[in-house]
């Protein structure tokens, strides 16, 4: 794997470049939601993107894969560059194909597909795309599911699970694809309280081995403990970025003081 | 003659009659109802991701399919599109055709189906959860596949009441194409009926045939409906 240094800040024994976004800015209509923000994170980052309903968090994060389309600035994945028109949507359909196949999404809504079961679910994307053998996609799909705690489940329809238990398989469901990076948009937003813990244990299980991700999430306490980045949206800007602890230990921005307030 | 005899598949009989027309009917109606799903599903695609220009070209289509008899339709296209392809073959010194009543009805049938499909089917599509969509988006599948292996199973368990009704519509359409001398089940009857003057033995035996039709039909499409619902937990369930 190769990553551009870009020239920014380069450190003896720089990580691979994962993620570069440049920029970045997006409008729904006359309504500008991201007004040019500028993220980058390499091989092994954890990077938390936080910030209050209609920051503009997770229109940031569905811009890293397009499934919002940006109205401008650059999207680097693993050193390439996102071929854009001028208007920011994206000019090859096969490049966007191809560079999602390398991004494991997980969505609030779990999004598991109804009409399969959990082990068809996990192996659907490697198995038709990305054209890996049947009996290895399910070899690989049961030791995910085995590592997500839902070995047990592999024949069960995803609306008999739980949220929690949806959520994991959803999360194995994206790691069956063996993505560069995981992308999470608030993956625990829709869950009852007594679910969240499990999620959240998956993720930092992924975390901690060092796996390449950046969270949308409401958790601060878990972004705290999990991120090596933190980044503070307000009003379609980085407000402020730091280290976990200095942000959240010593925050500079009035916003982002009010912020942590507000959601402790 | 007794009603056995009446009925029976061996002339002076006009069971065999019957059944030859059944199977013109069946025949009529699986080609309509394949070529309406065909254009239905085409059609609801285009109304939702297709152009402005597109979508205006189908709405004219559904609308005006919709609006005028279906009979009219049928001596429409029948009689009116037949002399069409003549008078383009005359004018470059071609022989007449006979278009085929298999065709010819299996044509008219399935663009009155296909612009009553679009309808249901959009509906269909329209009700499938946008996530699920996203979903197989975000990991890259291609949009054929897409289609093919998420959205369009995803909205069957929506579409098959809708899409049961069009084919058992179907099926007594068929009737309709007496008027252009097909001879399907109905003009069948009519000819024993009115030949025989047991008027009342051949039109019971053949509403008894559409009954019998209607009623497999409903279990053919139960089980179907069942099992594109395989992954929702039963209503009756305590679901929702």
């Amino acid at each position: 794997m190769t990553g551009t240094t870009n020239g920014v800040q380069a450190q003896p024994a720089e990580r691979p470049e994962a993620i570069a976004v440049r920029d970045l800015r997006k409008s729904f209509g006359s309504h500008e939601v991201l007004k040019g923000v500028s993220m980058r994170a390499c091989e092994g980052d954890v990077v938390a993107i936080i910030g209050g309903s209609g920051s503009g968090k997770s229109t940031m994060l569905r811009c890293i894969n397009f499934l919002e389309t940006p109205s401008g600035g650059e999207i680097t994945i693993g050193g390439e560059r996102v071929e854009m028109r001028p208007d920011g949507s994206p000019a090859s359909r096969r490049q966007i194909e191809r560079l999602r196949q390398s991004l494991g999404m997980v969505f609030q809504s779990f999004n598991l597909w109804t009409h399969k079961t959990v082990l068809e679910n996990l192996i659907e994307v490697p198995v038709h795309v990305l054209k890996v053998p049947r009996a290895e996609a399910e070899a690989r799909a049961r030791k995910l599911l085995d590592r997500v705690g839902l070995a047990e489940k592999e024949g069960a329809y995803p609306a008999f699970l739980s949220g929690g238990q949806q959520q994991r398989a959803a999360i194995a469901r994206a790691l069956c694809m063996e993505p560069r990076a995981m992308l999470f948009d608030e993956p625990t937003s829709a869950l009852d309280p007594e679910l969240v813990g499990e999620v959240l244990a998956v993720i930092r299980a992924l975390a901690d081995e060092g796996r390449t991700m950046i969270l949308v999430t409401h958790e601060m306490k878990f972004a705290r403990e999990v991120a090596s980045h933190v980044i503070y949206l307000f009003n379609g800007q980085i407000e402020e970025e730091g280290p976990p602890e200095r942000l959240f230990g010593a925050p500079r921005s009035e916003r982002l003081k009010q912020f942590l307030k507000s959601v402790a | 003659m007794s009603t056995l005899e009446l009925l029976a598949l061996q002339p002076p009989g006009w069971g065999g009659n019957l059944l030859r027309g059944l199977a013109n009917s069946i025949q009529i109606a699986v080609g309509a109802y394949g070529l309406g799903l065909a254009i239905g599903t085409a059609g609801a695609y285009g109304k939702i991701y297709g152009g402005p220009v597109l979508r205006d070209l189908l709405e004219v289509y559904t609308t005006v399919v919709r609006a005028v008899p279906e009979l009219i339709l049928i001596l429409i296209l029948y009689f009116g599109l037949t002399d069409l392809v003549n008078q383009i073959l005359v004018e470059m010194g071609r022989d007449r055709i006979q278009i085929s009543g298999v065709i010819a009805g299996i044509a008219v049938l399935g663009v009155v189906q296909g612009a009553y499909s679009t309808e249901v089917l959009r509906g269909a599509i329209l009700a499938v959860p946008h996530g699920q969509i996203e979903a197989a988006r975000a990991m890259g599948m291609p949009a054929g596949m897409l289609a093919r292996r998420i959205t369009l199973p995803l909205m069957l368990g929506n579409a098959i009441p809708g899409l049961a009704n069009l084919w058992l519509i179907a099926t007594k359409d068929t009737a309709l194409l007496a008027v252009v001398g097909f001879s399907e089940l109905t003009l069948e009857t009519r000819q024993a009926a009115g030949t025989t003057k047991a008027y009342f033995t051949f039109f019971m035996a053949a509403g008894a045939i559409y009954l019998a039709i209607t009623l497999l039909s409903q279990w053919g499409f139960a089980r179907a409906e069942r099992w594109a619902r395989r992954g929702e937990p039963a209503v009756a369930a305590g679901a929702r």
